[in-house]
Parts: C-alpha cells; sequence; structure tokens
C-alpha cells in the first residue's frame, strides 16, 4: 500500500500548475499557449486525485472525470477558434492579434 | 391714503414691464400713452398724498408702510417698506413732477427714434428705482434704487448702442459711479456690524446712543457713505462720467443727470444727517468737497464747446452748492436748492434739446446763433432758466435758493469765510458761463438754419417748468426781504434739523445779500460785453499763450481723465495682459492635465495583447490569494 | 513502493520542463504525452486506477492527438523545421525517449512486483465510482454530455473554412 503524505501529491500538483502557468504567460505562439492551459487543467485534476485519495472516496475522480469532459470539450473549441484566427492573420503569434489595444 | 403709496413707484414698474415685454409690438402712440400715463398718474397720486400729509402735519410728521419682507436671515431683517415725511415727499413731488414733464417733452423729441418703446420703458424704470431710494425705509433698498439707477443711467447714456462711443461713455459713467457704490456697500456692512440694524430711523437713534462724536467708527461710516455720494453725484473726485453722460439722449440728461439721479447723494446725505453730524470732520470734507467742486466745474463750463457740456459741468457745479450747503449744516437751504435747481436744469436742458432738434443734431454753440428770432419760446424759456441759474436778484428763484446757500456758508457756525469766498466765486463763474451760453446760442447772426421747430408737447412742459422757475422761489424769502416767508424751511424742519447760525455774523445780513446779487449781475454785464461787444479781444484774449494753456485745461476738466488713466486705466490693463492666459484658471487646467496625463498612462496597459492581459489576472489573483492567505 | 511515485514526479516535472521550453510545437506535444503517462502512473499508484486508464485514453489518446492534428493542419514556422531539421540529432528523439523508458520500468515493476499482493484495486475501484457517479452526480453527468454536445458543435462551426463571408472588419 502507497503510504505518501498527501501533501507531496498536492506539492507535484502545485509545480505543475505553476510551470504550465509559466508557459501560458511566457510563451507567443498559441498552440503553446493552449498546451500551457491543458497543463495546468491536468495538474488541478491530479490535485482531485489526491485529495480523494486522502480521504478514500471516489469523489476525487468523479470531479477528474468531469475535469476532463470540460477539458476535451475545451480544447475542441479552442482549436478551432486558433484556426479562425490563423485564417485571420496568418501567424501563431499571439501579440500580433492586437487590434484591440488602446 | 398713505396705503397707496406703494402705488407710486409700481405704476412706473408697471409700465416698464409692459412696455420691455411688448413694447416693440405696440403702436407708438400707445407707448407714448403707457408711458407718459404712468407717470401721470403717479404725479397725481403723490400730489394728492402730500395734500393729505400737509394736512397731517404737525401732529404726524411721518408715515412708515411695510409692503412686502425681504429678507429675514440671521440678525438682518430688512422688508420693502416705505417712508413718507418732508424730505421723501418733496423729493417724491419733484421726481413724479419734473418727471412727468420730461417724459411729456420726450414724446415729442424721441418720436422719431426706433428704440421708442424701449426708451419709455427704461425711463419708467428709471423712475421706479428713484422713488424706491427715496421712500426706502432701510439703508439695504436705498441701496437697492440706488443700484437701479445707476443701472438705467447705463442703459439710458448707452441708449444709441449703435455707436460705440456711447457705449464707452455709458461703461465709464457706471465703472466711475461704481468706486462710490463700493465704498457705499462698505459703509452699510460697516454700520449693520455695529449697530445691528439697516433701518434708518433706527440706525440714527442707535448710532446716537453708541457713538460720540467725532469718535472714530462714525467718522468712517460717514465718510464711506460719502464716497458713495460723491460717486453718484458727481463730485470730486469722482466727477469724470457726467460730461461724457452727455452722450445719451437729451431727456436723459434732463431727468436722470440734471434732476434726480445726481442728487441721490445729496439725499442720501441728508436723510443720513445724524450720522453725519457725528462726525464734524466729515461735514468739513462735505463741505469742501462741495466748495472746490464748484469753482472747479465753473471754470470748466467756461471753455466748453458743446452746449450739454456746459450746463453738465453747471450740474456738478449746482450740487457742488447743494454738497456746500449739507456740509454746513444748511439742510433746509440743500434740500431747497435742490428742488429749484431741477425746476431750472430740467428746463435748461429740455431747452438745449430743443435748440439741438432744431439745428439738427447740432451741438456745438459756436455753430449756433440767432435764435432769438426763430424760435422765441424757446428762447425765452431758457432766458428764464439762465437767469434762475445765474440767481439773478429777486426775480428768479434761484436767487432765493442759492444765495441762502451763499449766505448761510458764511454764517453758520461751521461755516466761514473761506466757503464764502469760494460759493461767491462760483456764483460768478456761474453768470459768465450761462449767459455766455444764452449769448452763443440765441444772439448774434444766425450761422445754422432752423429745420424743425418744436411742438406742443415740448413747449408745454417747457412752460410749466419755467413758471416753477420764476415763482417757486417765493417759499422761503429771507428776512431782509420784507418780512421773510420760511414756508418751506418750516416744512423740512419736521425732518431736518434748522440751521444754526453763528450769532455774530447774523447781522451781515443784508450787506452779503447785496454782494451776492451784484456778482451776478456783474457776471452778466462783463460776459455780454466780450461776447457780443468785443467778440475779437474776447478771441485774441483766448488765442494767448496762457489763454490757450487755461483753456485746454479746463475744457478737459482740469485733467482728471488724464490723471485717471495714468494712475488706474493703464496699471490695470498692464496686469490684465499679463494674466491675459488666466493665471488663476491655470489651476484648474492642472487637473485636466492630470486627468489627461492618467489616461497616458493607463492606455498604456491597454496593449491588445492577451498575455498581457494573462499576466495582470495572474499577478492580480496571487495578490489576492495572498491577502486572503496573509491576511 | 514510495519511491515509484518519487520518480514517476520527477518524470512528470523534467518533461513539462521541455514542453514549456521548446521550440518545435510537435516536440513539446510528444513530452507533454509523456509527461501524461507518467501522471496516469502517478494516479494509479494513488488508488485511482479508472482515472489513470481514462488519463491514457481521453487525455493522451484523444486531445494529444487532436493537438497534433492541428498544429500539423497549420503547418507553421516551416522556418523553424527547416532550420531545425539541419539540427536534427539523435539527442532530440532521445529526450522523450529516455523518461519514457523509465516510465516502462516502472510500470513493469508495477505488474510483476510482488505476489499480487498488491491490488490493484487498493483504493478505489470502477465499480465504487461508477456507483457514486450515477447516484449523486447525475445531474453533474448530464450537464457534461451537454457541455460535450455544445463543444462539438461549436469546435464544427468555428472551424469551418470561409463558407460565408465573414465581414471583413480589422482594418478600422
Amino acid at each position: 500500500m502507497i503510504t505518501i503524505p498527501t501533501v507531496h501529491a498536492l506539492l507535484l500538483a502545485g509545480v505543475l500548475f505553476l510551470l504550465g502557468f509559466i508557459g501560458v504567460m511566457v510563451r507567443r505562439n498559441i498552440i503553446f499557449i493552449l498546451l500551457g492551459l491543458e497543463i495546468m487543467l491536468n495538474a488541478s485534476g491530479l490535485a482531485f486525485i489526491a485529495a480523494g485519495f486522502h480521504w478514500g472516496r471516489p469523489d476525487g475522480q468523479i470531479m477528474f472525470l468531469f475535469i476532463l469532459a470540460m477539458a476535451a470539450a475545451e480544447v475542441s473549441v479552442g482549436l478551432a477558434l486558433v484556426l479562425q484566427l490563423y485564417h485571420r492573420i496568418h501567424t501563431l503569434d499571439a501579440d500580433q492579434a492586437n487590434k484591440m489595444r488602446g | 391714503m398713505v396705503q397707496l403709496l406703494w402705488l407710486i413707484p409700481a405704476l412706473p414698474l408697471a409700465g416698464f414691464v409692459i412696455l420691455a415685454l411688448a413694447g416693440s409690438r405696440l403702436p407708438r402712440r400707445l407707448s407714448a400713452v403707457t408711458g407718459v400715463g404712468t407717470m401721470g398718474v403717479s404725479a397725481a397720486l403723490t400730489v394728492w398724498i402730500a395734500a393729505g400729509f400737509l394736512q397731517g402735519l404737525p401732529g404726524h410728521p411721518a408715515y412708515s408702510r411695510i409692503v412686502w419682507s425681504w429678507l429675514a436671515v440671521g440678525g438682518l431683517k430688512v422688508g420693502i417698506s416705505f417712508y413718507l415725511d418732508a424730505l421723501t415727499l418733496t423729493m417724491m413731488l419733484v421726481i413724479t413732477g419734473v418727471g412727468f414733464f420730461i417724459h411729456l417733452y420726450a414724446a415729442e423729441y424721441m418720436a422719431e427714434d426706433e428704440g421708442f418703446s424701449r426708451f419709455f420703458a427704461y425711463m419708467n424704470l428709471f423712475v421706479c428705482a428713484m422713488l424706491i431710494l427715496v421712500m426706502a425705509d432701510n439703508l439695504l433698498l436705498l441701496y437697492l434704487g440706488w443700484e437701479g439707477v445707476g443701472l438705467c443711467s447705463y442703459l439710458l447714456i448707452g441708449f444709441w448702442y449703435t455707436d460705440p462711443a456711447n457705449g464707452y461713455a455709458a461703461r465709464k459713467a457706471f465703472v466711475v459711479t461704481r468706486v462710490g457704490d463700493t465704498a457705499m456697500a462698505v459703509g452699510l456692512f460697516l454700520l449693520f456690524d455695529q449697530l445691528g440694524t439697516l433701518q434708518i430711523q433706527d440706525l440714527m437713534i442707535r448710532a446716537q446712543g453708541a457713538w460720540t462724536a467725532g469718535s472714530f467708527l462714525p467718522t468712517i461710516a460717514a465718510l464711506l457713505l460719502l464716497g458713495g455720494a460723491v460717486g453718484k453725484s458727481a463730485q470730486l473726485p469722482l466727477q469724470t462720467w457726467l460730461p461724457d453722460a452727455m452722450a445719451g439722449p437729451t431727456p436723459v440728461s434732463a431727468l436722470i443727470h440734471a434732476a434726480t439721479m445726481v442728487t441721490a447723494g445729496v439725499y442720501l446725505i441728508a436723510r443720513t444727517h445724524v450720522l453725519f453730524t457725528l462726525a464734524p470732520a466729515v461735514m468739513a470734507v462735505v463741505a469742501i468737497v462741495g466748495a472746490a467742486t464748484l469753482v472747479l466745474a465753473g471754470f470748466s463750463a467756461l471753455t466748453q464747446k458743446d452746449i450739454k457740456r456746459v450746463l453738465a459741468y453747471s450740474t456738478i457745479s449746482q450740487i457742488g452748492y447743494m454738497f456746500l450747503a449739507l456740509g454746513v449744516g444748511a439742510w433746509a437751504a440743500a434740500v431747497f436748492h435742490f428742488m429749484i435747481h431741477a425746476f431750472f436744469k430740467a428746463l435748461l436742458f429740455l431747452g438745449a434739446g430743443a435748440v439741438i432738434h432744431a439745428m439738427n443734431d447740432e451741438h456745438d454753440m459756436f455753430k449756433m446763433g440767432g435764435l432769438r428770432r426763430e424760435m422765441p419760446l424757446t428762447f425765452w424759456t431758457f432766458l428764464i432758466g439762465s437767469a434762475s441759474l445765474a440767481a439773478l436778484p429777486l426775480v428768479t428763484s434761484g436767487f432765493y435758493s442759492k444765495d441762502l446757500i451763499i449766505w448761510q456758508a458764511f454764517a453758520s457756525v461751521q461755516g466761514g469765510i473761506g466757503l464764502w469766498a469760494a460759493a461767491l466765486a462760483g456764483a460768478f463763474l456761474t453768470s459768465l458761463y450761462t449767459f455766455r451760453m444764452v449769448f452763443l446760442t440765441f444772439a448774434g447772426p444766425t450761422r445754422t438754419p432752423v429745420t424743425k421747430r418744436p411742438g406742443r408737447a415740448i413747449n408745454i412742459a417747457m412752460v410749466v417748468l419755467a413758471v416753477l422757475s420764476l415763482f417757486a422761489g417765493f417759499l422761503e424769502i429771507p428776512n431782509t426781504l420784507g418780512g421773510g416767508v420760511h414756508l418751506f424751511s418750516g416744512f423740512i424742519q419736521n425732518t431736518l434739523p434748522a440751521t444754526v447760525l453763528a450769532v455774530s455774523r447774523e447781522a451781515y445780513e443784508s450787506l452779503f445779500e447785496w454782494i451776492s446779487g451784484g456778482t451776478a449781475l456783474l457776471g452778466v454785464a462783463i460776459i455780454y460785453v466780450l461776447i457780443l461787444r468785443v467778440p475779437d479781444f474776447t478771441s485774441a484774449l483766448a488765442g494767448s499763450p496762457t489763454g490757450k494753456l487755461l483753456h485746454r485745461y479746463w475744457f478737459s476738466g482740469w485733467g482728471f481723465d488724464a490723471l485717471y488713466d495714468r494712475i488706474l486705466v493703464r496699471p490695470y490693463v498692464f496686469l490684465a495682459r499679463i494674466d491675459r492666459d488666466d493665471i488663476i484658471d491655470s489651476f484648474f487646467d492642472l487637473i485636466s492635465w492630470f486627468g489627461g496625463l492618467a489616461h497616458r498612462v493607463l492606455s498604456i496597459t491597454q496593449n491588445g495583447r492577451m498575455r498581457t492581459y494573462a499576466a495582470g489576472l495572474a499577478i492580480g489573483a496571487a495578490v489576492v490569494v495572498g491577502m486572503a492567505v496573509l491576511l | 513502493m514510495n519511491v515509484l511515485f518519487y520518480i514517476a514526479a520527477s518524470v512528470a516535472v523534467i518533461c513539462t520542463i521541455m514542453v514549456i521550453t521548446n521550440l518545435n510545437a510537435v516536440h513539446a506535444l510528444l513530452y507533454l504525452i509523456v509527461s501524461l503517462l507518467s501522471l496516469a502512473l502517478i494516479f494509479f499508484l494513488l488508488g485511482a486506477p479508472f482515472a489513470a486508464a481514462l488519463e491514457v485514453i481521453v487525455y493522451a489518446g484523444a486531445i494529444m492527438v487532436l493537438f497534433v492534428f492541428v498544429v500539423m493542419m497549420l503547418n507553421p514556422e516551416s522556418q523553424t523545421i527547416r532550420s531545425r531539421k539541419q539540427l536534427l540529432r539523435p539527442w532530440i528523439w532521445l529526450g522523450p525517449a529516455v523518461p519514457a523508458a523509465i516510465l516502462l520500468g516502472e510500470l513493469i515493476y508495477v505488474l510483476t512486483a510482488g505476489s499480487g499482493t498488491f491490488s490493484v484495486n487498493a483504493g478505489v475501484g470502477p465499480h465504487a465510482l461508477s456507483r457514486t457517479l450515477f447516484g449523486p452526480y447525475v445531474l453533474g453527468v448530464e450537464l457534461a454530455s451537454i457541455l460535450l454536445m455544445a463543444g462539438l458543435v461549436g469546435a464544427y462551426h468555428l472551424a469551418r473554412p470561409e463558407a460565408r463571408r465573414m465581414p471583413e472588419g480589422d482594418d478600422r
């Protein structure tokens, strides 16, 4: 039986979340920004699983399931939007989509 | 009958409202009827009330009537309340009576003017304001009337507004009198602060109780009120506006700048005489101001070319007489002279107007001449008025009123030989310039042909005033001339105290009468010779270097305009130029500039980049979570 | 047994760092897949086998593949790819291969170690999970299905080629 302190799992989740967030903020390529988002979602799912492990209940996994469903929907719509944006600005540089400035 | 007191100012006010709102749509005849009619009814009412008042004497020397409560703020309680006594009644009779005849005159004089109804609207408003001034029971209401007449003076001087020179003259009048008005306002503040009321009768009683004669406070208060009086009455040093005010139509000059508005200062001092008697130093100042003004203005009048300017300087000079009388405590004499002066000065102005009208708007006396044959009625009435002004002995009203002042300038306890000499010199100058005016205008060859003869309205007005100029003087005859009649001074003594004469000087009355009578006649004789007998000698005298210098100096009113320009106008314009960009306003510009700066700074954050926004979100979330965790 | 967790955790972290610092999109995706696999292992170790399975099937299997498809379709930065082609060295594919091998080792160990005392069902198994899912959480399930439907329709509509002319208003 695994005996890991739940804190370590949550710490791992935190680290992954932070890495994903850094990826969102630093990268200019839209695809990479979306990847960072996925990493963040995953990390939060890990946190739920860790919590479920701590309490020994299935609720953690159920939350993870919902997060998964939501991530799937979000990715599909997000990538469709990326396609549309690419049609418009002909580049994947997020900084080029700055018509809303001023 | 005193219940109808409020109607007297209300009727001209109604006339103003009607003419202001609907005047341009009314036919001329109706405007004239409204304008003159309200005056007529007011005058009739005044006469009726006067009759009732005279019957009520001696038991009832004064009436007070409150019409409406105006202000009740803190300790100040001021109402629209009227006060009727001998002094007020005299003023009211003159204002409405002379005013009515001047309005009648103006109905014909201004008949071809475009702004006919506007003219009568302003005139009616003026009469209403003047009546409020003299009937006011408290100083604040008096100040209301004071400002009202100032406003109407401005409106009427600049009546022909299309000519900018008229506008400047009106502005000058307003600004100069404003200086005086401000002093008067400060005086009101002082009086209220020290004595706690502005009710005139109340004020006088409290002043007598609280202040001793000659102390600092009444002197300051009286001096400030004197400032206001000096401004409105065009005395030294605020006399510069009156000659330029002749830019207005002649009926305006007659009513406002001869008979009524300029005498408001005299009224003010007479009304608050208790305060002035508490400040003998200020009384002396009043007398000296009056004496100096009357002499200076006399010299200036001697050199003028424009007939109306002669009359303007003459008005300044005559009001100087009234101030002189007030300064030596000759209250009754001052008020009496005011009344007589109103009659003959209005008459002179009306006559001058008739002449100007006939000469097709020619003002220069040197271009007139020989009108004695062309306009006989005008000539005789004008002659009567001039005789009254020069105070020709025995037959004219002016003799009785002016010589009373000249005598009391010497005989009163506060008078003396110096003041008497000034008054006598002034009388001499008066007859000189008056008859110079008469001879230049009416005698000699006709230089400009007459185009228009005066009509009935003008003639009626002039005749009535001529009769008054001849016979009104008989109300007050000195004791040395057959027993003496003291109807007027007796009447006025219900309000103003009797003049105290220095006992040692009383014996000289007869002698002084002869001297003043003789001076007037001497003046007439000299000027007759100079103008009509030896005109070449006169022009040679005027053309000499000294003559030229004196002429220039007197012609410009002793250089006051130039002086004020140098010491007041130029520094002010200089400062205004420095402040051209409005330094005070730039502080508020700072606020808007700062708003712009903040805008520019904040719009840098709106760079349209998603990553920046995400970063902002993240930092904000981190800060909030940190605060939630730590705090 | 605990050490397995830490090894998998470090693999996940290293691979994630490689994801976010990569220049090539496809390479980053591959690293992400390895990271997801290690996370699946962690789920398994934390007693959530069903979640582990789902992680591999749905996340690594479906979502990442979708990403790969889109990246291929967009074909950006061909210049970078070209320049990268020159630099295509063995350690480019060695990067994801090593962590994957580590994971593989762990998996083999987990599956073969012990005498079956390591119960796969230690923790919460699928049976209990499904009972809870269709019990108290059935509303969430329905909502998730609606969400997926909406996502489907939205993605279809948004990703269409310019069938309908969009107003070209971005020149303002």
